[in-house]
């Protein structure tokens, strides 16, 4: 074998090898069994991230000098759903938010009722599950205090949202869900102003979900109803959330 | 010096060895899931936020003069084509799309970031567990103070060890059984540096864990920083690897590695010490 027959012979080795060994991988990731081995340190990060932390710990504050210039909106920033259409036809004049399920009162709140209730003002920092940040100016109602006029029932352990757009553009609509106890952190607000403007279509109007030590995709956006739960098996694929159920992203979201 | 009879030597212990193979598989795998990872922003930043029109690195794709996908790749005000392996690769189509680092660096190796994030959530539990029992048993074990901590002989032959690791010249006598100084060094800085830094900079990523460790994340200049910081430490292993893998194979590759899967590494005896007593002048000549 001359010096460049050789050459080429270990280089064809060593494609080979490393394409046996992506397939390999590649075969790995595809396997089920995998899936579920590496599913399973989902559970002890979520457990680990609440016991490593005061469960009312504040997510990072920041001052008026810290605002990023642009608030990069994400997902869904258009949505084209009917009921999204028409409540925007007349500037969410007709807007109800929904607070349902396992609560002794439902409620069903205008934006001027919203607006009305206690408020929060926050600086925070938005985390993509991409990796990028974006510090904005968050004003908006605490969750806790207008879930507890509801009156939550002792089976309730979940908080569902329900969101007006739709990813796929078809009847599937966008969701989330939290803790129920999560709902009490000081900083878990429904937002209704960004950087002291009602929000506008691509950052969620006319209300968000903030919950400030969650990636992103928790952050539902263009809200409709509230629900309390007992189990979130029911709902979606049952993985808690748009994004868990068509991914895989965990439901923690919080690292 | 006359020829010296072979013997093997018990060099590594179980744990040792044990936990080696662990971290390799964990590393490639968090190596791997993380490129898969940062292929969803191909962009670094330094700060509390990210200033999107100025990234500190950014692998980008970009239509060439004749129409074809090319991969720029960004880092401060340096910027090269780097089409087929940054920016621009080929795509599980077979044909050259916008990706950050190619499929043969991410795992998995079609693009998802949610399965990337799976496989690299998983081996970082791994990492960390196995971490922290390698510095549990290796001061328990002596193996810190003992193999470890460079002594006051190394710190004052570190010169000696420069010029021999630069001669590619390495002991095969009993001096073999025992760390140099530029080894302990190196070993030192990955476990007490590396490797304890990515797993802070990795948790000050995280929104959750940022409700303590705020100062961390101040610390390092903000939250896109100690992404960054996650990112360079992540190459400073990858750099680490290479050099250890070369010392691997210009130092006896088989005996080498034979010593991390057995433990046995063959060494030869030592010139046999002269009968007649050593005179200091005859040390200083010996010497």
């Amino acid at each position: 074998m001359s010096k460049t027959d050789r050459r080429r012979f270990l280089e064809k080795l060593a494609l080979a090898s490393g394409a046996v060994l992506l397939g390999a991988c590649d075969r790995l990731d595809q396997s089920p069994a995998v899936q579920t081995l590496l599913k399973s340190a989902d559970a002890p990060t979520d457990k680990a991230l609440h016991a490593l932390t005061p469960e009312d710990a504040l997510a990072q504050e920041f001052t008026e000098a810290d605002l990023s210039p642009v608030f990069k909106a994400n997902g869904s920033v258009n949505p084209k759903t009917p009921e999204y259409l028409a409540l925007l036809r007349n500037n969410f004049a007709d807007y109800r938010l929904q607070v349902r399920g396992l609560v002794r009162t439902p409620l069903s709140l205008s934006l001027p009722e919203l607006r009305a209730l206690p408020s929060r003002t926050q600086i925070t920092r938005h985390d993509c599950v991409e990796g990028w940040s974006c510090i904005g100016k968050w004003t908006g109602t605490p969750l806790g205090p207008l879930l507890d006029r509801a009156g939550p029932l002792p089976r309730a352990r979940y908080v569902v949202f329900r969101c007006a757009d739709s990813l796929d553009g078809d009847e599937n609509r966008y969701y989330e869900s939290i803790y129920l106890r999560e709902a009490h952190h000081p900083q878990s607000i429904l937002a209704y102003d960004l950087n002291g403007a009602a929000l506008d279509v691509p950052h969620g109007a006319p209300l968000r979900l903030r919950v400030e030590r969650k990636l992103g995709y928790k952050q539902a956006k263009y809200l409709l109803a509230i629900e309390l739960v007992e189990s979130l098996a029911g709902i979606g694929q049952g993985n808690g959330g748009y994004w868990e159920d068509d991914q895989g992203y965990q439901w923690h979201g919080g690292i | 010096m006359s020829a010296a009879a072979t013997r093997l030597s018990y060099r590594h212990r179980l744990p040792v060895r044990v936990m080696h193979w662990i971290n390799v598989v964990c590393l490639f795998a968090l190596l791997m899931s993380g490129l898969s990872i940062f292929n969803a922003h191909p962009a670094l930043y330094w700060g509390k936020f990210s200033t999107f029109d100025k990234p500190a690195l950014s692998l980008t794709a970009k239509p060439g003069h004749d129409g074809k996908l090319r991969g720029e790749t960004q880092i401060g005000a340096l910027r090269f084509d780097s089409t087929g392996v940054l920016g621009a690769s080929v795509k599980m189509s077979g044909e050259i799309g916008a990706r950050g680092f190619p499929m043969w660096a991410t795992l998995p190796g079609y693009k998802s970031l949610a399965a990337g994030r799976r496989w690299h959530f998983f081996f970082a539990w791994l990492f960390v567990i196995n971490g922290v029992c390698y510095w549990l048993w290796s001061w328990r074990s002596k193996h810190l103070s003992g193999d470890l901590a460079p002594t006051g002989a190394d710190w004052r032959g570190m010169g000696r060890s420069i010029i021999e690791h630069m001669k590619f010249k390495h002991p095969t006598g009993s001096e073999a059984l025992r760390y140099n100084i530029l080894q302990k060094l190196a070993y030192l800085a990955v476990i007490a540096v590396f490797g304890p830094g990515i797993v802070l900079m990795g948790l000050a990523m995280s929104p959750h864990m940022d409700s303590v460790l705020g100062w961390l994340v101040d610390l390092v200049g903000g939250r896109q920083s100690a992404r960054t910081w996650h990112f360079i430490i992540a190459f400073a292993f990858v750099a680490f690897i290479a050099i250890h893998v070369f010392m691997v194979l210009v130092s006896g590759p088989f005996n080498q590695i034979r010593s991390m899967i057995t433990g046995r590494y063959a060494y030869h005896d030592d010139p046999p010490a002269d009968p007649v007593p050593v005179t200091a002048t005859d040390k200083e000549e010996g010497a």
